[in-house]
């Protein structure tokens, strides 16, 4: 079961290249780009399942390849463009963190987290241990994605791809959950986009704009 | 064939209503569903009652003592609110605040969010429990948001946002869980995420990570409990939607979520030895009832009140669960029971007074015993047992979980009983001149449906007076389960 030499290092280069992913959507204002660096996410994540599936013959991961191939590389992206076009939201505003002390913060949330892996990843048997940490400080920085940007498709998009280092987690860790989880998964997150799509449609109605702004006005008195 | 029939009529249910829905008629289909629903689930308690637990399809259902009460209670409160909601939604439609369509995406969201419910309470599957609570998140988001109003929008959004990305570290915790357990029960069977396997080799799982898993599972669906300072979507989403949906979160999906703490707190605990999972419970639990008994004093809509005091009390069986023992987990099962169906008996009645007086603020509701005396007397008949007044049913678990915490958890009982104390004036406070005083409420042109609350509330009675013995052992039982020796 142990995955030998060279793919052990490509496995590495592909969890680098997801978190490179997750800091370039950090700093990333243009909406259509973010689109696109959560969709080469995606496919960062299908190639390393691949690998795996390859490398461990575990007939289950290719088809959590292929359902990530469906549903991160092509449908969701395909479904945030349309939801652009229609929205014709294009940029987002001003982050409420500036560039520089978002990337300072990330560097922490990074540092963090493979302090927070390390127990776990020392009895993994199976993948690099780097990979777990990885896995933790992409959803981490998803989630301080989330926090900073004001756009609601942006805050979306930082939730997708907090369901991807999700999914990496699970895969380095387990080389995957079972199959009939993984489908649940899949298909919430895909209903999750339908009701968000109708859900924007429903803002833009009653306020002719996605800012989050407008959504601040209950709070607790 | 109960279970079955128990997740096959809600779910047909949705696609049939999905069509038909927004018919004249529809309202009372959707009664008949939810007592299809019921019936099934009465039919399944009687078969574990009298057999024992079961296990089936291929070991991804399973049903013990302690969720077929849950399983009970679930269908019951749903089949009252499908009957509450028959008048009330007639009235929205008359007061114009929802066109037919709407009413089609109400009804059949309502049954497919008891379908998620009671697939999230039979499923033996940790992972199918995770995706059957978002799915329950789904299926309401856009029920909050049913009336279009600014509001609602945002209550619909923080709510999707913060269950959303709180159910995706409960996710992280169940692949931490499954990572442990596959160690143990290996890879390539799918039994590694079984409850009941899980439960077989606890004392075998890894403990370091585990213990990291329950902080990610205990902040995850403590999201979707309310517990404080997770609690934020909470009062919007109970404020904003639709009153029957306001019952049903609070009296079911938040038991639903506490549910899934307990499964998990069992495991944990099992494979640690040590009183963190405990501790944690007990923690979030103090702080909740805390935060929500002080918060009560700054609201002005009743609906929020009272989801204020949902957090309140969730905080009190949390913390009830994680004291532990027979006595304590006793006392939290009971509370769930009695809490989920006073809570929805009050937003029925609260939901009719806000019709009446066409404002949800208390500023703008009085005086209601004058024009309509049932709604009066429900609401301060169901003020009076959520606020744990004896001969109530609330007040014999609270008294329960207070007594037992005297003896094992000293320091908390003060710090419980002047929350209480703060919860009670705050409550009572706003309540009494809405159901007294000079009137300004006006008719409503369907007649309310006032059984289910009373209903409701003269089980809480009977709890409060006398639990019948094969319900006490039936709590017992599931005491036993959940709380150890």
């Amino acid at each position: 079961m142990t995955v030998p030499g060279w793919d052990l290092q490509l496995l590495n280069l592909f969890a680098a290249l997801l978190l490179l992913l997750s800091f370039a959507m950090l700093s990333q204002r243009r909406i259509v780009s973010l689109v696109n660096l959560l969709a080469l996410q995606g496919a960062v994540l299908c190639a390393a399942t691949l690998l795996l599936a390859w490398r461990t013959g575990q007939g289950h991961l290719y088809l959590s390849a292929a359902l990530t191939l469906g549903l991160k590389v092509v449908g969701l992206p395909w479904l945030l463009h349309r939801l652009i076009r229609r929205l014709e939201v294009y940029w987002e505003t001003e982050p409420l963190i500036n560039a520089a002390g978002t990337m300072m913060v990330g560097l922490l949330i990074v540092i963090f987290s493979f302090g927070l892996a390390q127990p776990i990843a020392e009895l993994a048997s199976t993948t690099t241990r780097s990979a777990l940490g990885i896995a933790v400080s992409v959803i981490l920085l998803a989630f301080l994605m989330m926090i900073t940007r004001r756009k609601a498709l942006s805050q979306v998009i930082g939730f997708l791809s907090m369901e991807n280092g999700l999914f990496f987690g699970a895969m380095s860790a387990t080389y995957g959950m079972p199959m009939v989880v993984e489908l649940g998964v899949a298909l919430d997150v895909l209903v999750a986009m339908l009701v968000l799509g109708v859900f924007f449609f429903q803002i833009r109605e009653q306020f002719d704009s996605l800012d989050l702004h407008h959504l601040e006005s209950l709070r607790e008195r | 064939m109960e279970l079955v029939l128990l997740l096959a009529i809600p779910l047909t249910g949705a696609l049939l209503l999905a069509v038909v829905g927004g018919r004249r008629r529809a309202p009372e289909l959707n009664v008949v569903l939810s007592a299809g629903t019921f019936v099934a689930a009465g039919a399944l308690t009687a078969r574990v009652i009298a057999e024992g637990s079961l296990l089936r399809g291929r070991e991804q259902f399973y049903i013990d003592p302690f969720n077929v009460f849950l399983i009970a209670l679930t269908a019951f409160v749903g089949l009252t609110t499908a009957l509450f909601s028959r008048p009330y939604m007639r009235v929205e439609m008359d007061h114009g605040r929802i066109t037919a369509g709407r009413l089609r995406l109400y009804h059949s969201m309502y049954q497919l969010f008891m379908a998620t419910m009671l697939v999230a309470l039979t499923t033996n599957n940790m992972g199918l429990l995770w995706v059957a609570m978002e799915a329950a998140t789904l299926s309401t988001v856009l029920l909050v948001t049913l009336y279009r109003t600014p509001a609602s929008l945002e209550a619909g959004w923080k709510y999707f946002i913060l269950c959303g990305v709180g159910i995706a570290l409960a996710l992280f915790g169940t692949i931490l869980l499954y990572f442990a357990a596959e160690k143990v029960l290996g890879a390539e069977g799918v039994t590694a995420l079984l409850w009941t396997h899980l439960d077989a080799v606890k004392g075998q799982l890894e403990p370091t990570v585990l213990e990291l898993a329950f902080v990610f599972l205990l902040v995850g669906y403590g999201t979707k409990v309310g517990l404080a300072p997770l609690h934020n979507w909470l009062p919007d989403a109970h404020a904003e939607g639709p009153t029957p949906i306001s019952a049903v979160l609070s009296g079911l999906l938040l038991n639903v979520a506490i549910y899934a703490v307990v499964r998990c707190k069992v495991l944990v605990e099992g494979s640690l030895q040590s009183s963190f999972p405990s501790q944690m419970l007990m923690g979030f639990g103090v702080v909740s009832v805390v935060m929500a008994a002080f918060l009560l004093w700054r609201q002005r809509d009743i609906k929020r009140l009272f989801a204020y005091s949902s957090i309140e009390h969730m905080g009190i069986i949390t913390f009830a669960f994680g004291m532990g023992g027979a006595v304590a987990s006793f006392a939290a099962l009971l509370h769930m029971t009695v809490h989920s169906l006073t809570k929805s008996a009050i937003f029925f009645v609260v939901g009719h007074a806000a019709q009446k007086a066409g404002s949800q603020l208390m500023d703008d509701i009085r005086g209601l015993i004058t024009t309509s005396p049932t709604i009066g007397w429900g609401l301060m008949a169901g003020t009076l047992a959520i606020l744990g007044v004896p001969p109530f049913g609330v007040f014999a678990s609270e008294f329960l979980i207070l007594t037992t915490a005297m003896r094992e958890q000293p320091w908390a009982t003060p710090i419980l009983l002047v929350s209480l104390g703060v919860a009670f004036a705050a409550i009572f406070g706003r309540v009494q001149p809405m159901v007294f005083g000079e009137t300004n409420v006006r008719r409503l042109p369907h007649p309310p449906a006032l059984l289910p609350v009373f209903a409701h509330l003269a089980i809480v009675l009977l709890f409060g007076v006398y639990v019948p013995p094969y319900l006490a052992d039936w709590y017992r039982a599931a005491a036993g389960l959940v709380g150890g020796p």
